[in-house]
């Protein structure tokens, strides 16, 4: 493959960011419109032939003996550390990242196009373009990246163009201040994906990913047994670079800021918050899955912190009223998911049959994912479009007026509730199935919270769609969204319907090679059950308005209080940063810097100034004082003189 | 004499200031015109220096300076003026060199007595060129009085707020400082050659002798070091820095805190650590507590300021602090992202303190809490301001985060738990560092319009635009192609970091 396709695919959307960004200003709100949707459809466009050579042209450089190879399309140095650590900036083409590409670009462009209509009567239309652009480019980086330090180039640049866009809306108070948090408890965690590089790279001199997950166990001999605080220096690494994934990717205790960064425009919380930047830690564990292979104990964290994740978030999401923040914990919840199926993967070496399995899995479920609930999300714009709120309690019997979106939201709950044939069955049940082949504990608690899923969701889609209607629509008649919102509900409604259908066991796993799925029916069935049980209960509390919720309240009102907020997490955080941080050790230092450091500096001058005003009165000009000290001293001296030679 | 480039770099602003000198203090348009020429001469002079010192290089010349000059200027001291660069000069003058022409824009209206302010303001050029040509300690320090003591009075006169007071803080400081360093350079001069040869001030012959008593090195290490750091803004030496920064105009803030405040960094290795490499193996354990305190501290001390200039100030303290940090690693890519720090925070400082400037000339306050939503007022000055914020907490793409980087890849190549820790404790400041630069420019920029009155404000004139978009270019500059200046600065430290390497 040419380097010019890779190249352009980078380049394209960072030049559409410094077109928009700098000429914006210049142009015409539909020019900037067209502009962004037709670069980012021709970056699509580029991106499919990339990733379609990848897979489907037989290429020796890109599949040996049905074996799929990592290719570096091209790797140029950027900044030299020392002779051995050198950050390269490339394009690395393997089964994940020409997922990514397709991923990334596809939801990317519907976004651009759904936007055009969204934001018809936003200011600022042009910037919005540019930072979509520049979002998409610094997440294409990220996913095409040679190297843990490009990655780690690209996840900053990801972090900002998440802050600008959930800032779009910079008047208000509530995105300000939600930006701000993202961004630096983003920025938490990224100092711990920084400090895991700097530990890793010490030992392998390198930053590159084929070089270390080529040969893990290499990686570990490094180290020479090196040890820290009782855990090898190695599980250090890994659990430090995983937590920079568990701040992108919204996993406790580093959740807080994804619900409220859905103070950004809707379709920005489809393309980032839900189906590719989130998405960056379970793609950071995937890349370096061979070296968390031979790290166990960085596994098991990696399983029982999106275990303890995904119900937290299930759970939740059951009591949330604004319905973005609904999908914003269910984003969590499903992330976490993914995190689990990782988790228990294991390569070849565990020689046991599940081999493998989570890793596919949890890959599928990122892809199948990421349409479904980009189609949700854009569902929610669309009647966030026609109502005017956020809130569930201002919508009620919609489905009359909304068709277009009623059926594709509606295809959009089946498919993350996993009912076949939806595509989210598909890949749920295989994840789950992994998740047996480990443990039947991850396999049932992780049944439970697909259970959880599947009845908030239809809790949702009965609450908006059926309950009652809310009777401001006389006044106010909500119709479906305009065509440019409609053609993507359609398109990424379509992809969820048959996204289950492809053979992506012989397209993504995690040594190249095809794995076979077939379909565990013990496992398949269960979850079916489960599933179809927890609508069932939904349909009966919420397809018409009764009283039957109030009383689930009422009966337990302090878990419902409790995890309404969100178990107080937030609180938590407030209490740490404003009362502790701020109220007392910037406080402190600022103090202690001006009362004692300067004071002290301030004092050397006082007291030099003291002296000099008390020996002054020495030198008054005065003659007669002059004679009076004269004769004092010749007396003194006359005395001293007698007393010697006495 | 005249023959040699660098000295160019000392001419041109003594032209300038006796061009100002014949001026009417009231022709603004002559002053201006002068200040023009000569600040874009200086640019020009230091692009093609830049350009020049790297084809010799390529051309395989790898003397370590280039453009050697020396005339003896006092013989029975053997002080000479010589001069001569090395990777890290050429690229110091080429910093200090954008920075006064950004400034010269910046106080494109100072009032009052502009002629004088232009004066002074070329004399503190002067100095500072000429430090960072000088290879003989002695004019080296006579450069660098030269570049203090103007200070005081382009406080004094052209200063706000505790104007006088900030003043004499600044200057009896750094003066102190002097004092120190004066005593160290004297004591380095009576080592500088084995016994029967002939003393020099030479810092190319004194590292090439070497002979500095090993039982002197200690107490002269801590002279100079503590010397150069009280301008680097080390603690517990560093409250000059605020209120210095807080009452100084614009320009002066800018020359301050993007070049003099460099001084400091260069004199530490150029002197410090260089001539005396034994001490700096044994000694820089202290200097890594203080400068390790420095750099969290400024940074936790930035959080909770709510005057835009105090915030910048502090914010220098830690990452200047970041540079000496850096330095005392004593190995080549720390020793190479400490330089790069000091470029990036020399740009990023300036475009602070010239964005404040613009601001505080149109609000009348600095303030935090009497402004908010100015973005919606001066988008352009606005957007300047994020990209300044960005480059301080270290977004890829734009300098800091290279600086930083480097700084923290190398740091971590010493491995024991000390230096570990203090490392650790560094890159906690990317985090607080982002606390801070985001709640200004939530405070400020974002929001609602907190002021009515504001709305009535301008967007920047453009000489204002030409000095920030200067800056700026820069600064992206560094942060994307970082590699030709890493390769430069590594390629310079070599005969320092030999020098450490043998001392050890």
């Amino acid at each position: 493959m040419g380097i010019t396709l890779p190249i352009l695919i980078l380049a394209l959307p960072l030049f559409m960011f410094l077109l928009l960004g700098i000429g914006g200003v210049k142009m015409s709100r539909k020019v900037a419109g067209v502009l962004g949707i037709l670069g980012m459809g021709t970056t699509m466009t580029l991106a499919y032939i990339v990733a379609f050579t990848y897979f489907f042209s037989g290429d020796a450089a890109f599949i040996v003996d049905g074996v799929r190879q990592q290719f570096q399309v091209f790797d140029v140095t950027w900044l030299a550390f020392t002779e051995k650590l050198v950050v390269n900036i490339g394009f690395l083409l393997d089964p994940i990242s020409a997922m990514m590409l397709v991923v990334i670009t596809t939801i990317s462009f519907m976004v651009h196009l759904y936007s055009w209509g969204y934001m018809e009567h936003e200011g600022g239309f042009q910037r919005y373009y540019a930072f979509l652009s520049l979002f998409s480019f610094s997440m294409l980086g990220l996913v095409v990246a040679t190297n843990i330090f490009q990655m780690y180039i690209f996840w900053e640049l990801v972090g900002v163009s998440s802050f600008l866009l959930i800032g779009f809306f910079y008047r208000l108070p509530s995105a300000v201040a939600a930006s701000k948090k993202a961004f630096i408890v983003t920025r938490f965690a990224d100092l711990g994906f920084l400090l895991g590089i700097l530990t890793l790279s010490y030992f392998t001199d390198t930053f590159n990913f084929v070089d270390m997950t080529s040969n893990p166990m290499q990686v570990l001999t490094q180290t020479g047994g090196a040890t820290f605080l009782g855990a090898s220096v190695l599980t250090w690494a890994m659990v430090l670079i995983f937590t920079g994934g568990m701040g992108k990717s919204a996993m406790l205790p580093l959740h807080i800021w994804l619900p409220d960064a859905m103070e950004g425009p809707t379709p920005v919380s489809a393309l980032i918050h839900a189906a590719t930047m989130v998405v960056a830690g379970v793609y950071l564990v995937a890349r370096m899955f061979p070296v968390y292979c031979v790290v166990e104990a960085s596994m098991t964290f990696i399983t029982v912190v999106g275990a303890i994740t995904a119900f937290y978030a299930a759970v939740v999401a059951c009591t949330q009223v604004d319905i973005k923040r609904v999908l914003a914990f269910s984003t969590i919840s499903q992330i976490a998911f993914m995190m689990v199926s990782l988790g228990v993967a294991r390569d070849h070496m565990a020689g046991v049959h599940y081999s493998g399995l989570g890793y596919m899995a949890g890959m599928f479920h990122l892809f199948t994912h990421a349409m479904f609930k980009a189609l949700l999300f854009l569902g929610a714009g669309a009647l966030i479009h026609a109502v005017h709120s956020n809130d569930y309690t201002k919508m009620g019997g919609l489905r009359k007026y909304m068709p277009i979106t009623h059926w594709t939201f509606l295809i959009g709950c089946l498919a993350i509730a996993g009912i076949p044939p939806f595509s989210g069955f598909f890949s749920k049940d295989e994840m789950l199935a992994a998740m047996f082949g480990n443990s039947w504990l991850w396999g049932a608690w992780m049944t439970m919270v697909a259970g959880l899923t599947a009845f908030y969701m239809f809790r949702l889609y009965y609450l908006i769609f059926w309950w009652e209607e809310n009777p401001e629509y006389k006044h106010h008649r909500p119709h479906d969204a305009p065509w440019q919102m409609s053609l993507p509900l359609l398109i990424l409604a379509a992809v969820s319907v048959v996204a289950g259908f492809i053979p992506f066991g012989t397209l993504v796993t995690w040594d190249g090679a095809p794995y076979h799925i077939h379909l565990e029916t013990p496992v398949a069935v269960t979850s079916i059950i489960v599933a179809v049980a927890a609508i069932a209960l939904a349909t009966v509390m919420y397809r018409k308005k009764n009283p039957l919720p109030t009383k689930f309240k009422n009966a337990m009102p302090g878990l419902w209080q409790a995890a309404h907020r969100r178990f107080y997490w937030d609180e938590i955080y407030l209490f740490i940063t404003r009362k502790i941080i701020f109220g007392i050790i910037c406080t402190a230092i600022a103090w202690f810097d001006r009362h004692v450091i300067d004071a002290t500096m301030d004092a050397f001058a006082k007291v030099t100034q003291k002296v000099s005003y008390s020996i002054r009165g020495l030198q008054s000009g005065n003659v007669q004082a002059y004679v009076l000290w004269y004769f004092f001293g010749a007396v003194a001296l006359a005395a001293i003189t007698w007393i010697c030679l006495l | 004499m005249f023959g040699n480039i660098l000295i160019w770099f000392v001419i041109i602003p003594v032209l300038m200031m006796a061009g100002l000198g014949l001026c009417r203090n009231s022709s603004m348009k002559a002053i201006r015109s002068i200040m023009v020429v000569g600040s874009t001469a200086l640019l020009a002079l230091a692009i093609w220096l830049c350009v020049d010192f790297l084809a010799l290089r390529a051309g395989g010349n790898d003397a370590e300076m280039l453009y050697t000059g020396s005339w003896m200027w006092y013989a029975p001291l053997n002080i000479h003026l010589a001069v001569g660069v090395d990777g890290i000069s050429v690229l110091m003058l080429m910093l200090s060199a954008i920075i006064v022409f950004a400034g010269t824009f910046a106080s494109w209206k100072i009032n009052p007595l502009p002629k004088n302010f232009f004066l002074w303001f070329a004399l503190l050029s002067t100095g500072v060129f000429g430090f960072f040509i000088s290879i003989d300690m002695f004019t080296m320090f006579m450069f660098y009085e030269v570049a203090l003591i103007p200070m005081y009075l382009l406080i004094g006169v052209w200063g706000t707020g505790r104007k006088e007071y900030s003043a004499m803080k600044l200057t009896l400081m750094l003066m102190g400082g002097s004092a120190f360093l004066m005593l160290g350079l004297l004591g380095i001069y009576w080592h500088s050659a084995p016994a029967g040869g002939e003393l020099t001030w030479n810092i190319l012959e004194i590292a090439r002798n070497n002979a500095v008593d090993p039982s002197w090195q200690g107490m002269l290490f801590v002279f100079t070091f503590v010397g150069f750091g009280v301008l680097g803004a080390m603690f517990p030496f560093h409250t000059w820095s605020p209120d210095g920064h807080a009452c100084a105009p614009t320009a002066v803030s800018m020359l301050h805190a993007g070049v003099l405040m460099k001084l400091g960094g260069y004199g530490c290795f150029r002197i410090a650590i260089y001539l005396l490499p034994q001490a700096a193996n044994e000694l820089a354990w202290i200097f890594i507590i203080l400068t390790g305190i420095s750099v969290v501290y400024g940074a936790f001390s930035a959080c909770v300021q709510t005057d835009l200039k105090y915030i910048n100030a502090y914010s220098s303290v830690s990452h200047c602090g970041m540079v000496l940090f850096a330095l005392l690693m004593l190995n080549q890519t720390a020793m190479t992202g400490a330089i790069l720090q000091m470029l990036s925070h020399g740009l990023m400082t300036a475009l602070f303190f010239a964005l404040i400037g613009m601001i505080y000339g149109r609000t009348h306050t600095r303030d935090i809490r009497q402004m908010g939503g100015l973005m919606q007022i001066m988008p352009y000055l606005g957007v300047c301001y994020m990209i300044a914020g960005f480059a301080s907490l270290g977004l890829p793409g734009l300098s800091g985060f290279v600086a930083e980087m480097t700084i923290f890849f190398g740091a971590w190549e010493d491995a024991d738990f000390f230096h570990r820790a203090f490392v650790v404790a560094a890159t906690c400041s990317i985090v607080i560092t982002a606390v801070y630069i985001l709640r200004v420019v939530g405070k400020l920029l974002l929001g609602p319009v907190h002021d009515d009155h504001h709305r009535q404000l301008t967007d920047a004139t453009w000489f204002e635009r030409l000095s920030t978009v200067t800056l700026i270019v820069c600064i992206a500059g560094i942060g994307c192609f970082p590699n030709w200046i890493n390769e430069t600065i590594q390629a310079s430290f070599m005969p320092i970091v030999a020098a450490i390497q043998n001392a050890i």
